[in-house]
């Protein structure tokens, strides 16, 4: 029998919740055994070639690229799981969602402390740069989310528990400590 | 300026507990409660600046900014609007120059939407400074607009007859028309008012009246319809110092308007029943709690009470009967329908938020300043005087065994005869469809008990009026084959609760308005099936609110989901289990506004 | 006089003086009742509706309803454990919760309630609303953005003279906490303390302080909410 196929991808992320899959230690070992990597950051394979089993998703969405990226993870893979706070429910990023877009952009490129360089007060706007959204969606708001994992990072025990539960087909183990909300 | 509000609040003894009246009189001097004032209020009656923002903030009629020399509130109930509200309201807008929510810039004419005013029999209908105007069209607008320009006085503006009855008397003079169709017991001219006070009462122990109430069966007609002999014996019974009666006038649920009725033609008899009910109980005080929208009915209510003062049916020893003191005051609410619950109500004539408070303790234990406290509906407490005049025995003559009596129904709607029948219990609903000119085949649903209650379809028209059936507190609205009931009934009547929730409860003050997004989502043809069950399980979750309002806030989706399942699944997609309606063009308009660029969508 | 009455909660026998409010009445008996918005030993005022159960089948808020004899409790039965957990998501969603970076994490009532139950996601939509930070008083700041209009601070904090620091105003979806700006200068030190712990939630936070207690060492860290009163067996 072949291994089950996983993808991952960090939208509006940090890549903590990526770090965190990493930080099951040794374990990573009897994951790889476990399962394959497709599509990830984590091996660098950039387009989807195969239908994957599981879509492990960081970050929630910003922007149209955000979007696009999302919506091709669920028409690839059979089951997504929301990685994390962010893609939960938009995370710090999400922090901005009561403030006009304008007043964000203002203060990003024109007025913010950090913009002294941006002499000529540009504004991006090229065609291949993505979309900012007027807020930032959590994953399940956009596309059907299966799984959800909640924490910032969610701890790499949870994150183990619910790989071998999706793997095996057992029921997912939840002990107090591993659901977290920070 | 400043004295005037000074005089106001002595006018009320710096009582913290007449807030409301204060803040009534105050606003309505000056069209609008400013910051100073409050602090001048909060300073003479001692408590904190937020305690009077906290009552004046949650009353719909008060406000702190200025309304406008003249404030039109125009009714925004569901019943209006199928009656043609968007061309008059529209008409307002074009000939003021502003939009609803807004004052003129020379602060003439402010224009407000408000919620049922109780005329639903008479829609589209407004108050501008408390005065109300009914059957308004484009036209009538256009005039009015004109002489409020012309610096015409309200009360010359009406260029149609005054209403029928009471209505025309010098101290109403009001366009108001009673619409009464059906008269019974409580609605017959045959009374002689304070008869029960003379002749009953002086033979009768307070036991013997409780007994005689028990014996009639009747139970209260406010809509929960607890046994009224019941809850006058339980008030008897408590301790406490001092006992009130209160009388129940906010009649917020809207599509009833038959106590406006009862107040403007038979407002003796009302109070004679607040007299029996406190000799019952063992009494000193009662309050009728009057909605705002009927402020035009004050002066003439007070003028009835003085005349009852006058002749001895209130004061002391009343009806020559030694020791037996009671008077009765008004008080007048100020826009919120969840006042018209019973300890909510309280809450409000003591200068408070009208939050609901916690049961048990029940009002006959702990009610008006924590003393027991008798919350009757109007009707009821004229019902009262009937049975004791005629014997319990006799009223039980009237309806079916569990639902005695008669019944005043409120019907509006797609209907000939809109107006107040009082009918025995134990009609069904295609009598009543008969009986006011509704041709059954034109008759899509009919809401019964206002937007608490629930709406029914024509396989369901068999059903009775009562208690084990279907049980109302006398709103029936008649919805016609050519409205669209998801939009025009249910979406409204789920903005009225979302508008009226006190917010006290977690899930009142949330769910509701969750319910209203997903019902748009379905609306907009972005629903799915599990839409629907979403809806379905949700609306469950509101029945562990604290209040009726927050248990029944879910019916309007929930009872038509239950009875016009058809319609929500004519606009779901068929073809699809999941939607977020996540809109692309739409999410990035903003931002590529903000930026220059044109959006590349695809 | 005291006087014992025997009620159920779940078919299991229990004892408490009469007038008890349920949930106190269980908690002697060893039974956790979730609550949010009571505060033992102050009047209730049942606003959160968290401590729902039935009583002889109907939703009765434990917190407000006092033990009679021979009461029959539903507690911890999957329909009402749900309308719970519901109670918890919708209050997730109403406001801007961002435990990731709230003082209040670890040792937040909400947030526990949130572990309790096992929350994993919202069944509700995110709500997003635009909501201040009130940092006008000299001692704390208000944060409406989580402030779960719980009235646990209108009804415990009040000045010397027993006046209103905070009240609600508004209503409905609208409804928010109003500090008095005037008691606002006489707020001391023990009731802004007073105040940031009667919260459930940190929506009251006193100033230049925070993240005082290092991860692992909170109140809900390691243990869930209630499991206090669960230990307690008869
Ligand atoms: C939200 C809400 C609004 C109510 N409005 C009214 C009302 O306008 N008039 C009324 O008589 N009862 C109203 N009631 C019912 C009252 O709480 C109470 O049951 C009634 O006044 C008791 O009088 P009765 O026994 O004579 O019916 C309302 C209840 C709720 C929950
Ligand atoms: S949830 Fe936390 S760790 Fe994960 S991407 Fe978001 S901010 Fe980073
Ligand atoms: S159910 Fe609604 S109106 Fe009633 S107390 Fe609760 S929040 Fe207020
Ligand atoms: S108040 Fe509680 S639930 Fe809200 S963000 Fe802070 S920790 Fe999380
Ligand atoms: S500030 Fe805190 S205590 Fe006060 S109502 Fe809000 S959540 Fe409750
Ligand atoms: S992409 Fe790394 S910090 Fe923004
Ligand atoms: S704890 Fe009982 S209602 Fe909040």
């Amino acid at each position: 029998m072949s291994k089950p196929i996983v993808a991952t991808t960090s939208l509006a992320g940090c890549f903590g919740c990526h770090m965190s899959v990493l930080d099951i230690d040794e374990r990573i070992l009897d994951l790889i055994e476990l399962v394959e990597f497709h599509k990830s950051p984590i091996d660098d394979i950039k387009k989807f070639t195969k239908m994957c089993d599981i879509g492990l998703i960081e970050g929630g969405c910003c922007n149209s690229e955000n979007i696009h990226v999302l919506k091709d993870f669920r028409k690839n893979c059979k089951i997504l799981v929301s990685v994390g706070e962010c893609a939960i429910m938009g995370g710090l990023p999400a922090l901005r969602n009561g403030i006009p877009i304008q007043e964000c952009l203002d203060e990003a490129y024109l007025n913010g402390p950090s913009v002294g360089r941006n002499k000529k007060h540009i504004m991006p706007n090229d065609d291949e740069l993505p979309m900012i959204l007027d807020r930032v969606y959590p994953c399940h708001e956009i596309v059907k989310i299966d799984y959800y994992l909640p924490g910032c990072p969610p701890s790499a025990e949870l994150i183990w528990n619910a790989l071998v539960a999706l793997v095996t087909g057992d029921e997912l183990k939840l002990p107090y400590e591993v659901v977290k909300f920070d | 300026m400043a004295t005037s509000v000074q005089n106001i609040i002595e006018k009320y003894n710096k009582d913290k507990t007449r807030l409301m009246d204060i803040l009534i009189d105050v606003q309505s001097e000056r069209g609008y409660i400013p910051k100073a004032t409050i602090t001048q209020i909060a300073n003479a009656l001692d408590i904190s600046h937020v305690d009077v923002e906290q009552t004046m903030s949650f009353y719909h009629f008060f406000s702190d900014k200025p309304t406008g020399k003249f404030a039109v509130y125009l009714n925004d109930s569901a019943v209006a609007n199928m009656m043609g509200r968007q061309k008059v309201k529209e008409t307002f807008e074009n000939e003021t120059g502003i939009k609803f929510g807004e004052v003129t810039p020379d602060g003439l004419i402010g224009l407000f939407d408000t919620a049922c005013i109780g005329m639903n029999d008479q829609e589209p209908a407004a108050l501008i400074n408390g005065q109300v105007f009914t059957n308004l069209t484009p036209f009538r607008v256009k005039e009015i607009v004109r002489d409020i320009k012309a610096g015409r006085p309200l009360d010359d503006m009406f260029t149609a007859a005054y209403g029928d009855g009471e209505n025309r008397n010098e101290l109403i003079k009001s366009v108001v028309v009673n619409n009464i169709r059906k008269k019974g017991p409580i609605l017959s001219e045959d009374y002689t008012p304070g008869i029960v006070i003379w002749k009953k009462l002086p033979q009768m122990s307070p036991e013997q009246v409780i007994e005689e109430i028990k014996k009639s069966n009747i139970r209260g007609r406010g809509g929960a319809g607890f046994p009224t002999g019941l809850k006058w014996e339980f008030c008897r019974k408590a301790k406490g110092e001092k006992k009130y009666i209160f009388c129940n006038a906010d009649e917020g649920e809207p599509g009833t308007f038959k106590d406006r009725v009862i107040l403007t033609e038979r407002p003796k008899l009302l109070f004679e029943g607040m007299v029996i009910a406190g000799y019952a109980v063992g009494a000193q005080e009662g309050i009728v709690y009057v909605r705002h929208e009927y402020k035009y009915l004050q002066k003439y209510l007070e003028n009835l009470l003085q005349g009852a003062r006058d002749r001895n049916l209130l004061g002391k020893d009343i009806g020559g009967i030694k020791g037996f003191d009671f008077d009765i005051r008004i008080q007048f609410g100020a826009g919120a329908y969840v006042c018209g619950e019973e300890s909510a109500l309280i809450e409000s004539a003591e200068g408070k938020r009208g939050e609901p408070r916690d049961r048990p303790p029940f009002p006959v234990e702990k009610g008006y300043l924590d003393m027991p406290t008798v919350v009757n509906n109007v009707e009821t407490l004229c019902a009262a005087v009937k049975v004791l005049l005629n014997g319990g025995e006799w009223y039980r003559n009237f309806g079916t065994k569990d639902s005695t009596g008669t019944k005043l129904l409120s019907v509006s709607g797609d209907c000939k005869y809109p107006g107040v029948y009082e009918v025995e219990w134990g009609f069904t609903v295609n009598d009543i469809l008969e009986m006011v000119g509704a041709d059954e085949k034109q008759v899509q649903a009919v809401q019964v008990g206002g937007p608490s209650g629930s709406i029914i379809s024509s396989a369901e028209f068999k059903r009775t009026v009562c208690f084990a059936d279907l049980a109302t507190g006398g709103s029936l609205i008649i919805i016609g084959q050519q409205r669209d009931i998801l939009t025009d009934i249910v979406l409204n009547f789920t903005e009225f609760f979302i508008e009226e929730s006190c917010g006290s409860c977690s899930t009142c003050r949330n769910i509701t308005y969750l319910m209203k997004n997903k019902l748009e989502k379905i609306l907009d043809a972005r629903g799915v099936k599990k839409d629907i069950d979403d809806l379905v399980a949700w609306g469950k979750i509101l029945k562990v609110s604290r209040c009726g309002l927050g248990q029944t806030a879910g019916n309007p989706i929930l009872t038509s989901i239950k009875n016009f399942r058809h319609l929500y699944e004519e606009k779901i997609q068929k073809d699809k289990d999941f939607d977020s309606a996540f809109d692309m063009a739409s999410a990035v308009k903003e931002s590529c506004i903000a930026a220059g660029r044109i959006p590349t969508l695809n | 006089m005291s006087t014992l009455v025997k009620f159920k909660i779940d078919g299991v026998e229990c004892m408490a003086e009469t007038g008890t409010y349920i949930v106190e009445a269980a908690r002697e008996n060893g039974i956790y009742i979730p609550t949010l918005c009571n505060i033992r030993g102050v009047k209730p005022r049942g606003s959160c509706r968290i401590c729902t159960v039935l009583v002889n089948g109907r939703p009765m808020t434990s917190c407000t309803t006092p033990i009679t004899d021979g009461m029959e409790i539903e507690n911890n039965i999957p329909e009402i454990n749900d309308i719970r957990k519901a109670i918890v998501e919708v209050l997730f969603v109403e406001g801007n919760h961002f435990c990731p970076s709230c003082e209040k994490s670890g040792n937040c009532e909400l947030q526990a309630l949130g572990y309790r139950f096992k929350m994993m996601v919202p069944r509700f939509p995110y709500n997003f609303p635009v909501r201040e930070i009130d940092a006008s008083n000299p001692k704390i700041i208000k944060d409406h953005n989580r402030c779960i209009l719980c009235k646990r601070c209108i009804r415990t904090i009040k000045t010397d003279e027993g006046k209103t620091v905070f009240a609600f105003k508004k209503r409905g979806l609208h409804l928010e906490i109003n500090v008095d700006p005037e008691m606002g200068d006489k707020f001391t030190d023990d009731m802004a303390v007073n105040a940031a712990e009667i919260c459930p939630v940190g929506a009251i936070l006193l100033r230049e302080k925070g993240y005082q207690i290092p991860i692992g060492k909170r109140k809900y860290d390691h243990v869930a909410i209630g499991s206090d009163v669960e230990k307690i067996k008869i």
